[in-house]
């Protein structure tokens, strides 16, 4: 066990880990309103997962049909099967016009209007007069607006001259008496260890799609986040909630986005019907993602799935024609030609729902505060620490996530960070010096797993792990099958013990890394299972078939998950907050939901 | 008669490791892979890796992915999405540049040579540095720059035609496989742009919201920055995103020229 790291020491007024589109906003917001701000991230900004977003972002402009915020409440309260909080929806609903228009304003290349507003299109769930049409909200850069957006947010963080620590891996947070005081970070290049203190820490670390075999996720999407925070003993929040897409290309799991049904795609079975005229008689193909992966589901196993193994879907947009293809949907054409071999003017992509995103994360408040139940009190805010965008639960998506709602909530939350940052710390302000003792952990932490002394592969467990999660926290989940699940979970984060680093050196160690990141999933895949295993109700994208209705009475809580070194989960409860910021708008009760 | 000294450690020793395909294989592809030791020192050498290509994935990357979790952990290189959308994975296969995520293992006939992208300096295997690519693209000032103030809150309007001419400029996901196979930019890469930087600054000149155009082509006024390009035509040969730098450049230049008439 050797310590022996040079230390490079920073203090900043604010550390932003992660340089997604909610990293990227927060570290603009901040250095622009004259606070000194780091941003660490371990890729380069525009490889960021936000760049494969698709089909766009939410925001009630009403620039192709009448729209008013208060509906696009309603249908994310509704898409969310009542476990929102709708406090924080009424802020992302209301703010998502200006946060909109802001960037339009930094340069962002809208698809546009014949008036030459804002392209929108509709989406999944979306819809105006609490729930009678179909809403046109989603504002599209073609079928490339993650890209669109994160590339001009990394251009306006240049503009503003944000400080950049590209290629590091973080591993820890520094906590000091429950309040975080920094992180500590790895830099590929040189193998040092670099230590930022920092009034405010900022985690913008994305979800951990990688927790499961065939995901839409990079293979960066580690949620290293959600880890740090548990190994500082902060819980994670519904975890369990774990979005399918619909839509992702059959074998190699890449996304087609839900903006080809917006435009008038369907699916199709292997009796060439349209089925989700059954399972969603009004919205059909653009009901919310978790109706459409279940009946999509529920098809294959009732024996009419596509394929010699019938074992997926069709998606139809052939007779949209070549011209709205190339206009509108020029990067999935690329995609599935690629990846499914498929001219989409002329075939079907073959899809299969496909893990997507996690509604889960770090709890926050609207503010982007990190929360957590302490001594009875649900929301006591953990001084020094925020969580946005996918890593966070603020929790706007509750159950289930609306298509185009997250490029809204990393923008908005992003913000509100930045706004609420400012609040807190004065540019300047000085700072109290670490001891060794502070950054003790994260050293014993990184030693513990760079000289494990074991045989097994990292890429084996992380396999196993992934198969496993794959099989038994699934569309369609048995508390049998989770049993199964967490047991197997339970021998496959013991494996870890006996895990080895072959790579020595400490320059781009991508073996250690990739061995910090299994760490990583491991305890968030624990929390998945046992949340799930734990929750004996259906709601949203969790999906019993031992409890098939939604339980209001009991289950109308967020599900808090701790892990501890062996990373087995004790559970608690936060309830949601079904109360509005202002008197614009009226809570909404929760209802049957049907599409 | 001139003398070169080569760069340190720029020779390819002959002799790398060779890992065998298990018994029984009958798809074996060879992958010839680049792979230098910043701890050694020593010169790069090029290890060969026998894959069994019915176990494994249809792209080069997912070939490289067996090779990391099966057989040899230590092989280093960068990949994010798997998708083509975030550029981390390109890489000079088969003698040209292109991401390992796009590219086919079925395209490619016999042995498949891996290398790092051209004349960067190397950090460790495939990972060059990009340090000077990147610096280059934040020095266009790739940001929207406006003396008209946007209205406070709708959107600046553009029309579709305008919009349009966008399309093929924006799409850019900064791989940099087109400058690094520009000899020109082998050449010269201090001082000349490259295609990526030079596509960035074009997108940037004929968005209509965009002001600066005159002090944007002012910056390229260099005998290096901008007129370095020789239209080669490597960039547009080599771009997994199937962009066209050199006819962006080719456009900025005639605005050099009718901006003098």
């Amino acid at each position: 066990m050797g310590n022996e790291y040079k230390i490079v020491d920073h203090t900043y007024d604010v550390v932003i880990v992660g340089a997604g589109g909610a990293g990227l906003r927060a570290t603009l917001g901040m250095a622009a309103q004259g606070l000194s701000t780091a941003c660490v991230t371990k890729v380069f900004p525009t490889r960021s997962h936000t760049v494969a977003a698709q089909g766009g972002m939410s925001a009630a402009l009403g620039n192709m049909g009448e729209d008013h915020w208060t509906w696009h409440m309603y249908d994310t309260v509704k898409g969310s099967d009542w476990l929102g909080d709708q406090d924080a929806i009424e802020y992302m609903c209301r703010e998502a016009m200006p946060a909109v228009i802001e960037l339009e304003h930094y340069g962002v290349p809208f698809s546009r209007t014949e008036e030459g507003k804002i392209y929108q299109r509709p989406f999944g769930g979306m819809t105006t007069h609490f729930g009678e049409g179909t809403a046109q909200r989603t504002c599209a850069a073609a079928d490339r607006t993650g890209h669109a957006i994160l590339h001009t947010l990394y251009q306006q963080s240049l503009k503003h001259k944000a400080e950049f620590y590209i290629e590091h891996f973080a591993t820890d947070l520094i906590m000091v008496d429950g309040q975080c005081k920094g992180v500590i970070s790895i830099d590929l290049a040189t193998g040092e260890l670099h230590r930022y203190q920092a009034h405010m820490v900022v985690l913008a670390t994305g979800g951990c799609g990688r927790t499961y075999f065939s995901a839409t996720s990079a293979h960066t999407c580690t949620g290293d986040g959600n880890a740090m925070a548990l190994r500082a003993g902060l819980p994670l929040q519904d975890m369990e909630f774990v979005q399918f897409h619909p839509t992702g290309i059959y074998g190699a799991g890449v996304l087609i986005t839900e903006g080809v049904r917006g435009e008038g795609g369907y699916l199709t079975n292997s009796e060439g019907d349209r089925f989700m005229e059954r399972y969603a008689p009004n919205a059909k193909d653009l009901a919310s993602r978790d109706v459409v992966s279940r009946s999509m589901t529920m098809e294959i196993n009732g024996g009419r799935g596509i394929g010699p193994d019938a074992d997926h879907i069709h998606l139809n947009l052939q007779h949209l024609g070549a011209d709205v293809i190339e206009k509108r949907l020029p990067g999935i054409s690329e995609s599935a030609s690629i990846f499914a071999g498929v001219d989409v003017t002329k075939e079907p992509i073959p899809v299969i729902p496909t893990v997507h995103y996690n509604m889960g994360g770090i709890p926050t408040n609207y503010r982007g505060e990190v929360v957590t139940l302490k001594d009875g009190e649900p929301d006591t805010v953990v001084p020094g620490l925020m969580a946005i965008g996918e890593a966070a639960c603020v929790s706007v998506h509750g159950a289930n996530r609306l298509g185009s709602n997250s490029l809204l909530d990393i923008v908005v939350f992003g913000r509100a960070a930045s706004i609420r940052a400012r609040e807190l710390v004065e540019p300047g302000q000085s700072h109290k010096p670490l001891t060794a003792d502070d950054i003790q952990p994260a050293l014993d932490h990184l030693d513990k797993v760079r000289f494990n002394k074991g045989e097994t592969r990292t890429a084996d467990v992380r396999d196993r792990m992934q198969r496993t999660m794959q099989k038994h926290a699934a569309v369609f989940r048995t508390g049998e099958s989770l049993q199964q699940g967490a047991e197997l979970m339970r021998g496959i984060v013991d494996e870890f013990d006996d895990v080895k680093v072959d790579d020595k050196q400490m320059i781009w160690n991508t073996d250690l890394v990739e061995t910090l990141e299994l760490e990583n999933l491991l305890a968030q895949a624990q929390t998945i299972v046992h949340g799930a295993l734990n929750r004996t109700e259906s709601r949203g994208a969790h999906a019993r078939d031992d409890f098939e209705d939604r339980n209001d009475e009991e289950w109308m809580k967020h599900t808090l998950t701790w892990t501890d070194e062996r990373a087995n989960v004790t559970i608690d409860y936060r309830p949601v907050h079904m109360t509005t910021l202002t008197d614009e708008c009226e809570v909404i009760p929760p209802k049957k939901r049907v599409y | 008669m001139a003398e070169f000294t080569l760069p340190a450690n720029s020779i390819v020793k002959t002799k790398g490791q060779v890992f065998k395909a298990p018994e029984g294989a009958t798809n074996v592809r060879t992958f010839k892979i680049y792979r230098y030791d910043p701890d050694s020192g020593e010169n790069p050498r090029v290890d060969s890796y026998e894959v069994d290509l019915d176990s494994c994935g249809p792209m080069v990357l997912d070939a490289m992915l067996k090779i990391k979790n099966e057989i040899d952990s230590t092989l280093t290189f960068r990949r994010s999405c798997r998708e083509g959308i975030c550029g981390s994975c390109a890489m000079n296969i088969d003698g040209g540049n292109g991401l390992a995520c796009t590219t086919s293992i079925a395209d490619i006939e016999g042995d498949i040579s891996i290398y790092p992208l051209p004349h960067q300096p190397i950090i460790k295997d495939l990972v060059s540095d990009l340090t000077n690519f990147y610096a280059q693209y934040a020095s266009i000032e790739p940001w929207l720059k406006s003396d008209t103030p946007a209205p406070p809150d709708r959107e600046r309007l553009q029309s579709p035609e305008d919009r349009e001419k966008l399309d093929g400029a924006y799409e850019c996901i900064m791989c940099a496989c087109c400058s690094t196979s520009c000899p020109s930019y082998w050449w010269n890469p201090e001082r000349y742009l490259g295609p990526a930087a030079l596509l960035a600054s074009y997108r940037w000149l004929i968005d209509s919201r965009d002001d600066a155009t005159g002090e944007r082509l002012d910056d390229l006024e260099d005998p290096y920055k901008l007129y370095r390009c020789h239209t080669i035509m490597n960039c547009a040969q080599v771009c997994p995103k199937g962009l066209n730098p050199a006819k962006a450049i080719a456009s900025t230049k005639r605005m050099m020229v009718e901006r003098r008439l």
